[in-house]
């Protein structure tokens, strides 16, 4: 993409990233808090449930700011994995990965959870009698059917991912080339005087990303649809 | 005993209270009215209901003991299950739908995927996607499925109910297949009284939760709870019959039943062939003494064992051909002006017959049996 300025393009590979690891992060985390938010009853199951969609409602500065501290140098949080498995977040890609995981994690488990609801219990049910246990079940029956939601949430969360600003510039600042992914750059071009033309190509590629993840989703979502034959 | 089952189970209003055995490889037919409990009971049988109190035992296997809290979850009955909607996995091709659950069943296997493909022609279906299938070739492949997870028992729940009905006839033949060509032992919910007489060795009654009534098919269709289930007009004895051959003059089959003999319009049937022979007890006229000059060909003489009240204006006659029962209806006038009593001669005048199961105990052409059967 030569028509692009190295820091545009580093922005751009940076939001992609930010966005994969983010996706990484929250898919096996999402798809726990689906199973349990659909298939299990238990105490606190509705406070869990509000929890989880919080980030929908919150303003995103506040999601930073808590962020910051449970995961900041001197969070509870952030100082134990600091010292003992030595991960950095303030100020790093990760740390931008770990704010843009919480502000698409509702999207996801949303997803997810439609779809879990739309297996067929019965089918289960048909795999149990025919030898199936527990995890077997969910691996071989379940997490199949509910695959085009699963792909569908990991899509949508990961366009979203690559929109975040608000948590992202309050938890890891604006770092270029760590922590300054495209909208972050789209923002700082235009602060900058003479830097319209930049934040035009910026906007531009942030919208063809938007619609690709949109349109990819929806394909995926058709083709799963024809193999299952409905 | 291969399959004894004791339950109790409270769903809301309703209550399930169930107790049969089966003492031998066969198919037991679980019959009673829609709604009265049968696919809550072999959901219990199967371990995806729990009851409330009960023993369910399979060969020298306890599957269910609430006194010993003991249950094993539906994985580990080895119990096969084909279901009425079929639940064929739609992600799924036939083939791997097919071997799901044999690749989760125990070392030995008792019946590989050929002969299951051979005995449910299922070779064709193979790369099909279950969702191009008909409703017949969905239930042949559950059946095949749940064959092939190499089950001590086998419950089929209703598995033709889904099919429309000028497509059953397609699936009837392999459940007999199965029947005549398999050792497993068979449990067989309907509410359809002719698959019963076709499919069944063993029949058990229910009726709103409780089973009423069990025994084999010639003794239940004598039995007087069945005319709630069935209606007055199917009530009628099913007696066994075997082939004697063709008679040269009439070109009509000849049966022998008890020590009679009935002649029938039929296909070329080889002599020997054992036969279901239906008589419904309101195509019997019941006559005191030999009858003569009548258009009926086929009489049956006997002698009167019981008469039993039907309803408000008819006895149902039963009458002993020779270690057979049958059971004619007429009315109370007739009973009281023919003296109609036990011990009194009598010759049941046949109007109609109707044969059930062609195939039945015919001997297995190979022997597919599952380990302790």
């Amino acid at each position: 993409m030569t028509w692009l300025h190295p820091s545009e393009s580093e922005a751009l590979s940076l939001s992609l990233s930010v966005a994969a690891r983010s996706v990484i992060l929250s898919l096996p985390l999402a798809l726990l808090l689906a199973w349990l938010l659909t298939r299990r009853r238990f105490p606190g199951r509705t406070l869990l449930d509000a929890f989880v969609h919080l980030p929908l409602v919150l303003p995103p500065v506040v999601v930073g700011y808590l962020l910051l501290l449970l995961f900041g140098a001197r969070g509870p949080i952030g100082s134990w994995l600091e010292r003992v498995l030595g991960i950095e977040l303030i100020f790093t890609r990760n740390g931008a990965a770990l704010a843009t995981a919480v502000m698409s994690f509702p999207l996801m488990v949303r997803a997810m959870r439609i779809s879990l609801e739309n297996v067929d219990r019965g089918l289960e049910e048909a795999a149990r009698t025919l030898g199936a246990g527990g995890f077997d079940r969910f691996t071989t029956i379940t997490l199949p059917l509910m695959l085009p939601g699963v792909l569908a949430g990991a899509i949508t969360a990961f366009s979203a991912s690559l929109g975040e600003f608000g948590a992202v510039i309050t938890f890891v600042s604006n770092i270029p080339g760590e922590t300054r992914t495209l909208p972050l750059a789209l923002y700082s071009a235009l602060q900058t005087p003479g830097g319209d033309a930049v934040a035009a190509r910026l906007a531009f590629i942030s919208f063809v990303l938007g619609l690709s993840g949109l349109l990819l989703s929806e394909w995926f979502a058709r083709r799963v649809r024809r193999m299952l034959g409905r | 005993m291969m399959l004894s089952v004791a339950v109790k189970k409270r769903r809301g209003s309703f209550s399930l209270d169930a107790c049969f055995e089966l003492p031998t490889p066969g198919v037991v037919a679980l019959f009673g009215r829609s709604g009265c409990g049968k696919s809550t009971l072999i959901n219990v049988i199967a371990g995806l209901l729990d009851a409330d109190a009960g023993r369910v035992a399979l060969n020298d296997t306890v599957l269910l003991d609430t006194e010993r809290r003991l249950s094993l979850p539906p994985e580990r009955r080895r119990i096969g299950y084909v279901f009425q909607d079929a639940r064929l996995f739609p992600h799924l091709s036939v083939a791997s739908n097919l071997k799901y659950g044999e690749a989760r069943a125990p070392a030995h296997h008792y019946v590989t995927l050929d002969a299951v493909a051979d005995l449910l022609d299922l070779g064709s279906l193979m790369n099909r996607r279950t969702h191009q299938l008909s409703g017949g070739e969905r239930q042949r492949v559950a059946m095949g499925r749940a064959l092939l997870s190499q089950p001590n028992l086998l419950l089929l729940d209703e598995p033709l109910a889904s099919i429309d009905a000028a497509r059953r006839d397609e699936v009837l033949p392999y459940l007999e297949t199965l029947r005549d060509q398999l050792n497993v032992p068979m449990v067989y919910v309907s509410h359809d009284f002719d698959e019963v007489l076709r499919l069944a060795t063993y029949v058990v009654l229910m009726e709103s939760g409780k089973t009423i009534a069990q025994g084999g098919v010639a003794e239940m269709s004598l039995n007087k709870d069945l005319r709630l289930i069935i209606g007055a007009d199917a009530v009628g004895a099913i007696v066994e019959g075997s082939v004697l051959g063709t008679d040269p003059s009439s070109g009509l089959m000849r049966v022998k039943v008890g020590n009679g003999e009935l002649k029938v319009h039929a296909a070329d049937i080889a002599p020997g062939t054992k036969l279901r022979v239906q008589l419904l007890a309101r195509d019997l006229i019941v006559a005191t003494r030999p009858p003569r000059n009548l258009s009926v060909r086929n009489i049956l003489a006997g002698v009167i064992t019981a008469v039993t009240s039907d309803d408000a204006d008819s006895d149902l006659i039963a009458i002993d051909i020779g270690a057979t029962l049958i059971m004619a209806r007429v009315t109370k006038a007739a009973t009281r002006e023919l003296k109609l009593a036990p011990g009194l001669p009598a010759w049941a005048l046949v109007k109609a017959v109707s044969l059930r199961s062609h195939s039945f105990a015919a001997p297995p052409a190979i022997s597919i049996a599952p380990p302790g059967a």
